[in-house]
């Protein structure tokens, strides 16, 4: 049998008993596509095997060429899988096929659905491979948001919680600056079976979450967080004095951005923190218009001066404490 | 020898594009008035010449477009409708006719002839027909059969599939109820478990992630809270933290990123202003009737604040800081005399609405027609359709209702910059709407 690939499909003896099928355009198509012989030819052929619907191994193979040409064709890809059921397909050979489309273009949907399948398939042995898999794509880019879905969805299926904070925190050393990997540390503290859920990891997360937010007061990510941390419980996010003196620290720092020490500042204060002298000096000190007796009032008056893009949303916020306080 | 401090990958990034951007906006200010007028016009006539050749014919480059043409029909359709024009006939019945070939004889539409459907290419075909009108478009759709691919979509969990054993996630989720809603096939099914399923994608940061436990993203906070408009449930919805959550996505550059942290693109400008705009009027009507204060003295902080973009624009020769109770009895360029009731239909949009449409028409269109992401990438016809569907949300900001035109003030560059006003939940140009509710939900 001739499976030469180099040669057109229309000229491999292997294919010979196939018509190929030409795509139902209609006469005048809009946005018609200028295809390639090669690639008109390999559509061509797909499309008589799926009407025939052949799960065959040269079916397979074709739907290989295929999606190297165009690895956006879900049909392909759903018809690959009805295949590789038909033929129990050794799927640990599918997870490097994947790979090796994946090599070219990492950013599309079906190749992340595919691998999902697969490895769903497969079960909690591929654990560690979808971890490896995950972090290789997210060390050529670590925020690439099909990766890090598949990274949860793989922890949550097959498991291997256990390293998950560290690599969490290998991310933010890097790059303190990615929100992708704070936004997974609260995946982990949250649902990780062996966590104790943020009540148990509060004490040493917002330790964590101060330390970087000290050290880079203008990362909106590590103020998020912090926020994140005491979402269940608001009344302990007011009293709790870690909060209230992060704020309190940045604010009374020249040489940094105080926005989100004032807008976490306005958060508490609208949650009901009774502010203390420390806290109306602080803001005081920054105001450089007339003080205000209000001040959370005080304090949107401040951030639209400081935060000017969101000029409009600080004078909004105010105008919604007005009503609250009728 | 004192070690530099280290930039991580992030800052080097957002370093890289500020520079690109601000040296754009350096270049406009330094410029003289012909230049800048020149810079800040749409061009109309460029933008419909790469619209039009796009529908006509596209590139073998486009084949890995293949299996989303009714993307392109829609993205391509949509910008020709913000702009204000249409199609001719043929070109029209050639869109009706091709898009009908996409349709499953089990209903929804694929990406291509032949191809399974597949609910983000059913939601661009069902919009891409919408926009061309008529009943030939309306009528092509096959709403029956439609309600049943719908059906088969949905998951037990209350999300959708995107096809047969596709993904599930946020988009999924909205793309088949705004074709639901758009085509008068809602029902008790459909919506079941929805909102719950939304809901658990709302992260701490306030925005909405594509699935449970993703991180918060423009494209899909956009579709999650427009779902939730669409099956009346947004109340269940953060609103707070998500009202905040996007404006802080707007950034230096004026236009807006689709996450914390990341780079500004001109797709945002969509996906993030909609919702802005969404909430500040969901928030205004709800405190309307939830406080029953006085409609006056809601207004006096909301629409009488005038802040005013510093920058000096050339052509806005209105007085920019007249405050805007002074509008009273005043004519805008085209004859409307503003009235004490029209200006308790405007309200001051929450994020820098100007600033947004110098973004787009500065740093994201491009002369020769098109629009891009940010410096330095190419322009496409998905960017080219959210960055005028966005600019379009920018004009529109101000308005209450959509019986409340733009000002002059309100459009960056000339008056002639007015796009069409869309359809916040749908993507569709207003007008178009109409006709389809007119056609979808007479009585039989």
């Amino acid at each position: 049998m001739d499976t030469d690939e180099t040669l057109p499909l229309s000229q491999r003896s292997e294919w010979s008993d196939v018509v190929p099928l030409t795509q139902d355009d209609g006469p005048n198509p809009v946005v018609p596509i200028a295809y390639k012989d090669e690639f008109r030819e390999t559509m061509d052929y797909f499309r008589a095997i799926y009407s025939s619907d052949e799960r065959s191994p040269r079916a397979l193979r074709l739907t290989e060429e295929t999606l190297r040409l165009n690895s956006g064709n879900y049909t392909v890809w759903h018809f690959r899988r009805l295949v590789l059921e038909a033929l129990n397909h050794d799927l640990y050979q599918e997870l490097e096929f994947i790979e090796s489309i994946a090599e070219d273009n990492s950013k599309n949907y079906q190749l992340w659905h595919h691998r999902r399948w697969v490895a769903e398939k497969l079960g909690p042995d591929v654990a560690g491979r979808e971890l490896e898999f995950t972090r290789r794509v997210l060390s050529l880019d670590a925020k690439h948001y099909h990766a890090w879905s598949h990274r949860q969805w793989a922890l949550r299926a097959l498991g291997g919680w256990e390293d998950e904070l560290d690599y969490c925190h290998e991310l933010l050393e890097a790059d303190v600056f990615n929100n992708s990997a704070w936004n997974q540390r609260y995946y982990v503290i949250t649902r990780s079976p062996s966590s104790g859920g943020v009540e148990a990891m509060r004490e040493s997360e917002v330790s964590y979450t101060i330390k970087a937010i000290l050290t880079n007061p203008a990362n909106e990510s590590s103020w998020l967080y912090l926020k994140a941390l005491y979402k269940d419980n608001k009344e302990l996010w007011i009293s709790d004095p870690s909060v209230s003196s992060v704020c309190l620290n940045v604010l009374s720092r020249t040489d940094c951005f105080h926005g989100f020490a004032l807008s976490t500042l306005l958060d508490l204060l609208c949650e009901g923190l009774s502010p203390t002298n420390e806290h109306i000096d602080s803001v005081r000190a920054l105001a450089t218009e007339e003080p205000d007796t209000n001040l959370a009032n005080l304090v949107c008056t401040i951030l639209g001066r400081v935060d000017p893009i969101r000029a409009n949303y600080w004078a909004w916020r105010k105008s919604k404490i007005t009503v609250a306080a009728m | 020898m004192e070690e530099l401090p280290r930039i991580t990958v992030s800052q080097r990034e957002q370093f890289l594009v500020e520079n690109d951007v601000f040296g754009i906006y350096g270049y406009f200010d330094a410029s003289d008035i012909s230049t800048q007028k020149y810079m800040m016009e749409i061009q109309r006539d460029k933008q419909l010449d790469y619209l039009m050749k796009g529908l006509r014919q596209l590139g073998p480059q486009f084949s890995s477009l293949d299996s989303n043409r009714p993307w392109l029909c829609y993205w391509i359709l949509q910008s020709i409708a913000l702009l204000g024009e249409s199609v001719d006939d043929e070109l029209e019945n050639n869109a009706i006719d091709f898009i009908g070939r996409c349709q499953g004889s089990d209903g929804g539409y694929g990406g291509g002839p032949g191809q399974l459907p597949h609910l983000a290419t059913t939601y661009a075909a069902v919009n891409a027909l919408v926009t061309l009108g008529g009943d030939k478009a309306l009528s092509s759709i096959n709403r029956e059969k439609m309600s049943c691919f719908l059906r088969r979509m949905k998951d037990t969990s209350g999300g959708f599939r995107m096809h047969d054993m596709g993904e599930m996630d946020v988009r999924a989720c909205y793309t088949a109820i705004s074709v639901a809603s758009i085509l008068n096939i809602m029902d008790d099914e459909l919506t079941r478990s929805l909102g719950d399923y939304i809901l658990s994608c709302q992260t701490y940061e306030g925005g909405i992630g594509g699935e449970p436990g993703s991180e918060a993203h423009g494209g899909y906070t956009y579709c999650g809270l427009a779902t939730m408009f669409l099956i009346n449930e947004v109340d269940r919805l953060n609103l707070d933290s998500l009202m905040n959550w996007a404006v802080h996505r707007q950034g230096v550059e004026m236009g807006f990123q689709g996450r914390t942290n990341k780079l500004v693109d001109g797709c945002y400008t969509f996906w993030q202003a909609a919702p802005c705009v969404l909430l500040q009027r969901f928030y205004s009507a709800h405190d309307l009737v939830h406080h029953g204060s006085s409609h006056i003295s809601q207004g006096t902080d909301e629409d009488h604040e005038d802040h005013v973009h510093d920058e000096d624009y050339p052509e806005d020769s209105d007085d920019d800081d007249s405050d805007e109770d002074s509008d009273e009895g005043s004519v805008n360029g085209h004859g409307v005399h503003h009235t004490s009731t029209y200006i308790n239909r405007r309200i001051q949009p929450v994020f820098d609405s100007l600033g947004l449409q110098r973004y787009v028409l500065l740093c994201s269109k491009i002369p020769d027609g098109g629009f891009r992401d940010k410096p330095r990438k190419p322009r496409d016809f998905y960017h080219t359709c959210y960055c005028l569907s966005g600019l379009s949300v920018a004009q529109h900001a101000w308005s209450k209702d959509e019986d409340t035109p733009p000002l002059t003030r309100d459009i960056l560059g000339s008056y002639s910059n007015l796009l069409e006003p869309v359809h916040l939940l749908h993507n569709v140009v207003m007008d178009r709407y109409n006709e389809a509710m007119e056609y979808f939900f007479k009585a039989p």
